[in-house]
């Protein structure tokens, strides 16, 4: 039992981090900067991280859970506006149904943004929400069609405007009566189980985005009280901003914690095992995200109100990261159905 | 990163747990029961003996010399089996390791550890709360004794003691952190008078004041040298802060069982916010469990006595309250028509735990001046 980074892991997030803050947004206006942003995917891509969960030869993932949410904690700390989650979770899917992957292809989910979307007749019935699409390329949003007791992957393609809260991920809603496209070479058919490992990568990947935004927000803030004077010393000087900060910080660690055993949960325990340790990581550290980015709006005072100011980049971002997979409410209603026995009403 | 047993740890844990199946004391709540801890010496030993507890310590002082992460484990089947906690006293062993002499740490270690000796820590006075240095018990030198004059406050389970771990001023003309020694002092002596406090929710036999008036200590029992108190005081709450050297981990995890176990029994009796006030419980103990995890993990590199342990004491703070306001829920007007009711006690008990050890704004003080490099206030 060792919760430490290995030597590997280590220099990964220490890599990983390097390369988020240099070509990440500093400013709100960095954000149109299309050159920045066209190096930051290529870096990424270059780097091989969105292969990460690609057929390492023996059905099993080139990298591991841990590794794919070391790097989406360094992208949610710069808040890094380069799609990750999106095509890793559809390498994912993709792996497991032994299709071929796929770059360009992200998961097409239900409108609550939990599920994929699953599709019985020959077109989409309802809309269905692609998100983290590179901006480049053309791209597939993978869907499941059921198929006896499982589901195999069918794709419908991605046309519709970028939208979405978060300034730094795009979401594609792709209108109802859209065709479903065959996905070439699925040679098996995806289980509950499958289904159930894939949505705790889900679960790992955005807790620990949720992770690097707290953290990335948090040192925003807390040099930021350093600066800015009031009644002719530092903001930082004051209990009431130095508790809210420290609070935050504590939130910070517990979510780092519990994120770390979702993770790991991946590759390493069973489908109930796993979701139910990304169940737990993503109840805390939804609410841990959700109150640091409220506390940096409220340290920057009325400038953490205004559009320019990029706290609010961190705060959107976070939301986007709970709702995927659900949010702190979601997590709780499904940890009240599995383990105290509560119907499963609606959502 | 591996979460998973090692082939040593799987037998520990093995090991343990059917020694467990055999040996629960079945014990109350500690925090609602004064009979837990008229029968905890017995558990200590009883632990000790069969080789579980002092698991990380040297064996040279009754130690296993073992990793620390075999605590969470330790912790987890507590837990599982319902048995009560391991005995909370490893930020005394801490304090004593790193600071004492050879001597000191032979002669006091090893019935620490075994429990045949049992300590309780003089620290708090009326007058000195959060103010830890204004403390004004004196310890006086007369030939080769200390004599004693002074009021401690908040000293648990100080009338089973037989050693007080104390803090008290030997210079009183140097500033007030520079005036300060630590001391082992016997407790079974005249000149020491016990008042037992009842806590608000009714139990007695934790906290207690006791009043020293010319009782004796020998100059040889001092941990540290003279005028070191407060750097000694300083490593001890350092540690008393952890959740890890506390076993508390495994308090809250039982806790949190029995309210699950009393929800699933007839899950549509409870509204949805008492079944979310149980699962975000849940949340909260498995987030302190995982950080233990890691934080028992990171000692493997090295052993830190610095304000780390204020961000793990309010995280712990935050479980417990957790915990007392999710019983507190899950019992509904049960615990306002039954004075006696263990759900009740177990809610006013967890109030203390944002005061005890450091209130959580003096924690909230220290992450941000030492953690987060703000300017003191």
């Amino acid at each position: 039992m060792d919760a430490r980074d290995t030597p590997e892991q280590a220099e990964l997030r220490r890599t990983a981090r390097q390369l988020a803050r240099q070509l990440g947004p500093r400013t709100v206006a960095d954000l149109d900067d299309g050159k920045r942003s066209k190096r930051l995917a290529e870096a990424v891509r270059d780097a091989g991280w969105l292969e990460l969960r690609h057929d390492g030869g023996d059905g099993a993932p080139l990298a591991s859970g841990v590794e794919a949410a070391i790097i989406a904690d360094a992208l949610g700390e710069a808040v890094a506006d380069v799609a990750f989650a999106g095509p890793v979770l559809a390498a994912e899917l993709a792996r497991r149904a032994g299709a071929t992957p796929n770059d360009g292809a992200v998961v097409g989910f239900s409108p609550d943004l939990i599920d994929a979307a699953v599709v019985s007749g020959p077109a989409t019935t309802t809309p269905v929400y692609a998100i983290d699409c590179a901006t480049e390329s053309l791209e597939a949003a993978y869907v499941l069609v059921p198929d006896g007791a499982g589901y195999r992957l069918a794709q419908v393609q991605v046309d519709g405007a970028r939208d979405g809260a978060d300034l730094t991920r795009t979401i594609r809603p792709i209108p109802a009566g859209a065709p479903l496209r065959a996905v070439a070479g699925q040679s098996r058919v995806l289980t509950r189980a499958d289904l159930d490992s894939w949505a705790t990568l889900g679960l790992a990947l955005t807790s620990a985005d949720l992770i690097g935004i707290t953290r990335g927000v948090l040192d925003l803030t807390v040099a930021y009280a350093k600066e800015r004077r009031q009644y002719g010393v530092p903001i930082g000087t004051f209990q009431a901003v130095q508790h809210l900060l420290a609070e935050a910080r504590c939130l910070m660690e517990g979510a780092f914690s519990i994120a770390l055993q979702a993770s790991w949960a991946v590759d390493d325990l069973g489908p109930d095992e796993a979701r139910n340790a990304g169940r737990v990581a993503k109840a805390y550290c939804a609410r841990a995200a959700r109150t640091a980015c409220e506390t940096a709006v409220q340290v920057h005072g009325g400038m953490g109100n205004t559009w320019d100011c990029i706290v609010h980049v961190y705060l959107r971002r976070a939301l986007l990261a709970s709702q995927w997979f659900g949010d702190d409410g979601e997590q709780l209603r499904q940890l009240q159905r599995t383990r105290l026995g509560a119907a499963d009403g609606p959502s | 990163m591996d979460l998973r047993d090692s082939p040593a740890e799987a037998g520990f844990r093995a090991r343990f747990r059917a020694w467990l199946a055999e040996n629960n004391p079945g014990l109350p709540v500690s925090s609602a029961d004064d009979e837990y801890w008229a029968r905890q010496a017995e558990w200590h030993t009883a632990l000790y003996d069969a080789g579980f507890f002092g698991l990380s310590w040297p064996s040279r002082f009754g130690g296993h010399d073992l990793p620390p992460v075999f605590d969470v484990i330790l912790d987890e089947e507590l837990a599982a089996a319902g048995a009560p906690p391991r005995p909370s006293l490893g930020y005394l062993v801490q304090g004593i390791s790193t600071h004492a002499s050879d001597a000191i740490k032979d002669r006091f270690l090893p019935g620490l550890i075994s429990g045949r000796e049992r300590w309780c820590q003089g620290f708090s006075e009326p007058d000195a709360g959060s103010d830890l240095a204004a403390l004004r018990t004196t310890a006086t030198l007369d030939g080769d004794e200390y004599v004693i004059h002074g009021h401690k406050i908040w000293t648990s389970y100080s009338d089973v003691a037989d050693w007080c771990f104390l803090l008290a001023r030997t210079d009183p003309g140097v500033p007030k952190h520079k005036g300060l020694s630590a001391f082992a002092v016997p407790m079974r002596q005249p000149g020491i008078e016990q008042r037992p406090l009842r806590m608000i929710n009714g139990i007695t036999t934790e906290f207690g004041q006791v009043l020293f008036d010319g009782a004796r200590v020998a100059a040889g029992n001092m941990i540290g040298e003279p005028g070191e108190g407060w750097r000694v005081a300083m490593t001890i709450v350092s540690h008393e802060r952890e959740p890890g050297e506390l076993g508390y981990v495994a308090r809250y995890a039982k806790a949190v069982k029995e309210l699950e176990q009393a929800v699933r029994a007839d899950p549509d009796a409870f509204r949805n916010d008492q079944r979310d006030a149980v699962a975000w419980a849940y949340v909260q103990a498995e987030m302190l469990r995982l950080h233990v995890c890691r934080r028992l993990s990171e000692r493997l590199d090295r052993l830190d006595h610095g304000p780390g342990g204020s961000i793990d004491k309010l995280l712990m703070t935050w479980v417990e309250q957790t915990v007392g306001a999710a019983a507190l829920a899950v019992a509904g007007s049960r615990a306002v028509v039954d004075a006696g009711d263990v759900a009740l006690k177990v809610y006013l008990y967890s109030r203390a735990q944002s005061v005890m050890g450091g209130t959580s704004q003096i924690q909230k003080n220290i992450i941000a001046t030492r953690i987060l490099g703000l300017p003191a206030a």
